[in-house]
């Protein structure tokens, strides 16, 4: 009851804000239908809907990190979290309800991309369902990095960081915009040590039905979800204990 | 009985002492004001009373509950109204106060009861539907301490709770706090003589960590060979070394 009132709460906050929802779920839909229309003149692979929806959508979750170090880091900077310190809020209570409503709301973010993907021509499959699915581990991620970002990072810092580094990051490094292949090198090797490109692949995997293929790939994704959501427990807990 | 005992409390950062030693007794139903210069370690006290920051050493009981070994159970008779108005921003002040009493446990027939109850006690009925981000620094202010209250504490902090508002707008929250006092126990930390002199039971005065002075304004005056509050609290600080 007492996490529930909390992550209604933060649910609220989040969606209240026309920006989070302009830039979280329009956002992603624009440039996929960018992307369509740059296709339609220029046929390029990686542009296909089959290749770009899954690219789209893992981009769109590097948004769940900028409202969860958002929410956070204006919670601590406001002092409404000194607040709910002294509430007989336990610290389960409060990394569970900034996380709960977060969840449901990058699986949603994900269902109006295929929903875009399919009304521009993506073809009509359960694997469709699978994709949609697959990205839970990556959003676990995204989710736990703003965590951890808001955990330590003032609301102005985390405009910047999360903002602007980690959406980059996540769109140049997962390869949704060109084929890593093309760049190889360094560049590539540090793409494929990162999260980004395997939770694209994954969904692209899932998508295509060859799920044979997922996990290699989402065991990247897993990995890096439980250590980040780990480092994010973690910071977030000190946070709370050198008040 | 005492509602606030504290016992050598101390807090240390690195190389600084926040607060020295402090032994402090504060009855039921009183209103203890805190008095001190910017760093005097009104706040860093706050936050140990209310179980944010440890203490380093020593120990205190609200009403004979240990804030060391006994952090959930005085949780649940505080609250506390902190310096800066923490109001969730996009939240209507109705909700604000909703999750107030919902991070406290109550059902929610309660909670519209309590929801009501305050909305009448602070005049807030006519902001009820509006996002606390839109209201005016009194107002903010103002639903900060509801919000407090709405849990039913048996002790209230208020750390600086007319910081930055207008005559009017303190004025209307003095009345509100003298309207506690006698039923709950406060304990307020303020910059401002008038304040601390309008509104306490009982006044100390802090510096450098440590409680140079406790007593009525009166008392206070007395000792300082003052006639004026201010000029008392000035002596006083100035003289202690």
């Amino acid at each position: 009851m007492k996490t529930m009132t909390f992550s209604s709460r933060v649910a609220k906050e989040i969606l209240r804000d026309p920006l989070n929802l302009a830039f979280g779920l329009g956002f992603p839909v624009i440039l996929l239908l960018m992307m369509t229309m740059i296709q339609a003149n220029i046929p390029v692979k990686i542009f296909a809907l089959e290749n770009l929806t899954p690219g789209m959508a893992v981009f769109g979750l590097s948004f769940m990190t900028l409202f969860s170090a958002t929410i956070v880091a204006k919670d601590r900077t406001g002092s409404l979290l000194l607040r709910l310190y002294t509430t007989p809020l336990s610290a389960a209570d409060f990394i569970v309800g900034y996380t709960i409503p977060l969840l449901p709301m990058a699986v949603l973010q994900c269902v109006i991309c295929y929903a875009a993907s399919v009304l521009l021509g993506l073809k009509v499959t359960v694997n469709i369902l699978w994709a949609i699915l697959s990205v839970i581990p990556a959003a676990v991620f995204f989710i736990a990095l703003g965590l951890l970002c808001g955990s330590v990072l003032t609301d102005k810092q985390v405009g910047g960081i999360c903002g602007a580094l980690i959406t980059n990051l996540t769109a140049f490094l997962s390869g949704a915009w060109f084929d890593l292949e093309l760049v190889g090198g360094l560049f590539k090797k540090i793409a494929y040590a990162l999260p980004f490109v395997h939770a694209v692949e994954t969904g692209k995997a899932a998508l295509a039905g060859s799920f044979g293929e997922i996990m290699p790939d989402m065991l990247w994704v897993l990995g890096y979800g439980l250590v980040t959501a780990a480092l994010a427990v973690f910071v977030f807990l000190r946070q709370m204990d050198k008040q | 009985m005492n509602a606030v005992e504290t016992v050598k409390l101390t807090k240390k950062y690195k190389d600084l002492t926040a607060v020295d030693g402090l032994d402090l007794k504060i009855k039921k139903g009183e209103l203890f004001a805190l008095l001190g210069v910017n760093g005097a370690g009104k706040t860093t006290m706050i936050k140990m009373l209310s179980c944010i920051a440890k203490p380093t050493s020593g120990d205190a009981f609200l009403n004979g509950k240990s804030i060391v070994s006994q952090k959930a159970e005085v949780k649940s008779i505080i609250a506390v109204s902190p310096q800066e108005t923490a109001v969730a921003p996009k939240l209507t002040v109705k909700e604000n106060l909703e999750l107030m009493a919902g991070v406290h446990g109550f059902s929610k027939e309660k909670t519209s009861e309590k929801t009501a109850e305050l909305s009448r006690a602070f005049s807030l009925s006519e902001v009820m539907k509006k996002p606390a981000g839109k209201l005016s620094g009194g107002w903010q202010r103002r639903l900060s301490i509801a919000m407090a209250l709405i849990c039913e504490p048996e002790i209230l902090f208020l750390d600086e709770p007319t910081l930055g508002l207008d005559v009017l707008a303190r004025g209307d929250l003095w009345e509100l706090i003298r309207s506690l006092k006698g039923k709950i126990t406060i304990i307020l930390t303020t910059h401002y003589m008038e304040e601390a002199q309008a509104l306490s039971d009982r006044i100390g005065i802090m510096k450098g960590g440590r409680l140079i002075s406790t007593g009525t304004a009166e008392e206070i005056k007395a000792k300082a060979g003052t006639e004026n509050f201010e000029e008392a609290f000035v002596r006083i600080v100035k003289e202690e070394k």
